[in-house]
């Protein structure tokens, strides 16, 4: 297993500092979500932890190595990523798109195996999309286009999974799909996984550690319990909410306040009848 | 695969690989063996190889002077074994149709070639060397050696050479320079978009040197000029020959060690990253040797129009996905078509007048992407 670390890390863009002296730890073998509102740098960190983005400053290490220090290959056997918007070629067939992700795997003149075939097998029955396999991926809809391409990343079978925004676009039934399945792959293979995540109600519902960030810099860590709370809601979205236990999970439920709909006094809540 | 390949799978897959894994799909039956897809992208471009030869066959054969199969080989062993030749028919196919023929198939698997690496890295079909102004470098150098300096011969095609190197040199510093903007996932595509940009500005500046030059040179000097413009094949020898196969030799092996990352850069810088590309070199790594193959090419035989341009996309549609092969053989079958059209059925419909080959491929150009246009789909739009 393997664990990465972030200490002290720079990280901007030409001169646009975006992340600034942040320390921070991805724990092993769990699900961690990376939350904030937009611009926080969220996404900028996850760049930073899966080394497309070198940093001005500080280190990200896995197992104590710096990533910049190892073969782009090596890592990659390691640490995946998926990154928001990949692009899937014209006309490329599922198990195609699904077989690239073993790429790390391939040497110069070790070209495809029986291992890999094995392990492109396991990415589409873990997804569900092995009856998918000789589609074409133009022809697919949003949800089961996502289910591939997290596929692609299992079938790179690494020890740590960087998710950016895996749900963008998807309507809530998919949402909650596909992070039902990172928490099976995370459950069933120990594998190590950070999400940036916009929706704070499934990221409190499904982080075993959330990490709440503003600015560029870390505002809280911990458990969604711990942390999920309504203080920290107001301080990193700005916004004024109730925070409840959720029905199904216990985690913490976000409600957002907002303006128009003034809260009812509790009693009333309880007599609250429909006027015609 | 059979039922029992399905069992194996099933036991290395171990305790529990659900029983759905031997439900076939409506569409057909699910295949556990999910290595990348070969079968019909391999027998379609084994094809395109065979109507190379084919084609190859038929310019050196046919044509304004034809040739037997028997006395073809009659010439080539008694040219290779330094035999008794035949009068006018050896020096005819040996110095003549011979040569035309290799550097024309030559020329196109280049161009083809380099057509195809530039698309398929910036995901864009406009993205060919002789829409972004690589092939205007090369005309720009070479015309001005030949009006400025009155260089000749393989003066001009180092000229030409140089030229087209600085032109993609230049595009490529100014495409990288500039803020590449924050955060998404779109980086590779704003780049993309400032290389064909910039390679178009630069494109029209060339032409305009081209026309500055062309009316300040005297006629005859003008006439050389334009027929090197114009792409052509009939100062085809064995010297260019050679050169050609050598720098080949070179650059097609670069290219099909390049063709594995960059099927993994085709997902997007970032997801490529991911997978363990170091994305800047292997980009670097492709533009120098999509450059340098239209550069020999545009050096041997001048510009020949849109080759580059069509190779991939014809190649595509043909295959059904972007392959390289595929791309280099579709260019030279367009080279050799063309030439064919244009130095022996051209002169029947003009009363006698020889074409340069540019002047065909360039007449294809034209609608051929039009066509691109009309029919592509959302994504190549």
């Amino acid at each position: 297993m393997a664990v990465l670390n972030a200490k002290d890390l720079t990280l901007q863009y030409d001169q646009r500092r975006v992340v600034e002296g942040l320390t921070a730890e991805i724990p092993e073998g769990k699900v961690t979500m990376i939350v904030g509102a937009n611009a926080c740098g969220k996404s900028t960190l996850l760049r930073g932890l899966s080394r497309l983005l070198k940093p001005a400053g500080g280190t990200v290490t896995l197992d104590g190595k710096d990533i910049h220090s190892r073969p782009a290959k090596e890592l990659a056997r390691i640490l995946g990523l998926l990154p928001q918007h990949p692009t899937a070629p014209d006309g490329i067939l599922v198990r195609d798109l699904v077989g690239r992700g073993r790429y790390p795997h391939q040497g110069f003149f070790r070209s495809w195996s029986a291992g890999d075939d094995l392990a492109v097998h396991r990415a589409l029955e873990a997804t569900e999309t092995l009856e998918l396999a000789e589609r074409n991926v133009d022809e697919l809809s949003g949800g089961q286009r996502q289910r591939v391409w997290i596929a692609m990343a299992l079938a790179q079978e690494t020890d740590v999974l960087l998710l950016d925004e895996p749900t963008t676009y998807l309507d809530l039934a998919h949402q909650v799909e596909v992070l039902d399945l990172i928490t099976d792959l995370n459950r069933r293979r120990g594998t190590t996984v950070a999400i940036v995540l916009h929706d704070l109600n499934l990221a409190a519902r499904y982080a075993d550690h959330i990490i709440a960030m503003k600015g560029g810099r870390i505002v809280a860590e911990g458990t969604s319990a711990d942390v999920v709370t309504e203080d920290l809601v107001r301080d990193v979205f700005g916004l004024d909410s109730r925070v409840l236990p959720d029905p199904i999970s216990g985690t913490p439920l976000i409600v957002p306040l907002g303006r128009h709909y003034a809260e009812f006094p509790k009693s009333e809540t309880a007599t609250l009848e429909l006027v015609p | 695969m059979s039922k029992a390949d399905l069992a194996n799978v099933r036991r290395e897959l171990g305790e529990n690989a659900p029983a759905e894994c031997e439900l076939a799909d409506p569409a057909g039956p699910v295949r556990a063996n999910v290595g990348p897809p070969r079968s019909g992208l391999m027998g379609r471009t084994a094809l395109l190889a065979f109507a190379v030869i084919v084609l190859f066959a038929v310019s050196i054969l046919l044509g304004s002077y034809t040739v037997t199969v028997p006395d073809f080989v009659r010439i080539l062993t008694a040219h290779l074994t330094g035999g008794e030749r035949i009068p006018g028919a050896s020096f005819i196919v040996m110095e003549t149709k011979l040569p035309r023929a290799v550097i024309g198939t030559m020329i196109g698997i280049a161009f083809g070639l380099s057509g195809a690496l530039f698309q398929t890295m910036l995901r864009n079909p406009l993205a060919s060397p002789d829409v972004i102004g690589i092939s205007y470098g090369a005309s720009a150098a070479a015309v001005t050696a030949i009006v400025v300096f009155g260089a000749s011969g393989a003066a001009v095609s180092g000229a030409a050479l140089c030229g087209a190197m600085a032109v993609a040199v230049l595009i490529y510093t100014i495409s990288r320079s500039g803020s590449p903007g924050s955060g998404g996932g779109n980086h590779a595509n704003a780049a993309g978009s400032r290389l064909i940009l910039a390679g178009i500005g630069i494109a029209a500046a060339l032409n305009a040197v081209v026309n500055f030059l062309m009316t300040r040179a005297d006629i005859r000097t003008a006439a050389e000029a334009l027929i090197w413009l114009n792409g052509s094949l009939n100062s085809a020898s064995w010297d260019r020959a050679g050169v050609l196969a050598l720098a080949l030799l070179v650059l097609v092996p670069a290219a099909a060690v390049l063709a594995g990352p960059l099927r993994i850069l085709e997902l997007g810088d970032d997801a490529a990253a991911g997978l363990g590309i170091r994305v800047g070199i292997t980009r670097l790594g492709v533009v120098a040797v999509a450059v340098a193959l239209a550069a020999v090419a545009t050096a041997a035989a001048g510009p020949v129009a849109f080759v580059a341009f069509l190779a991939g996309p014809i190649a595509r549609r043909f295959t059904g996905k972007a392959s390289l092969p595929a791309g280099a053989f579709v260019g030279a079958l367009i080279v050799l078509a063309a030439d064919y059209f244009a130095a022996n059925i051209a002169p029947l419909l003009l009363d006698g007048t020889v074409l340069p080959v540019g002047v065909v491929t360039g007449a294809l150009g034209a609608p051929f992407l039009l066509w691109l246009l009309v029919t592509a789909n959302r994504k190549d739009a």
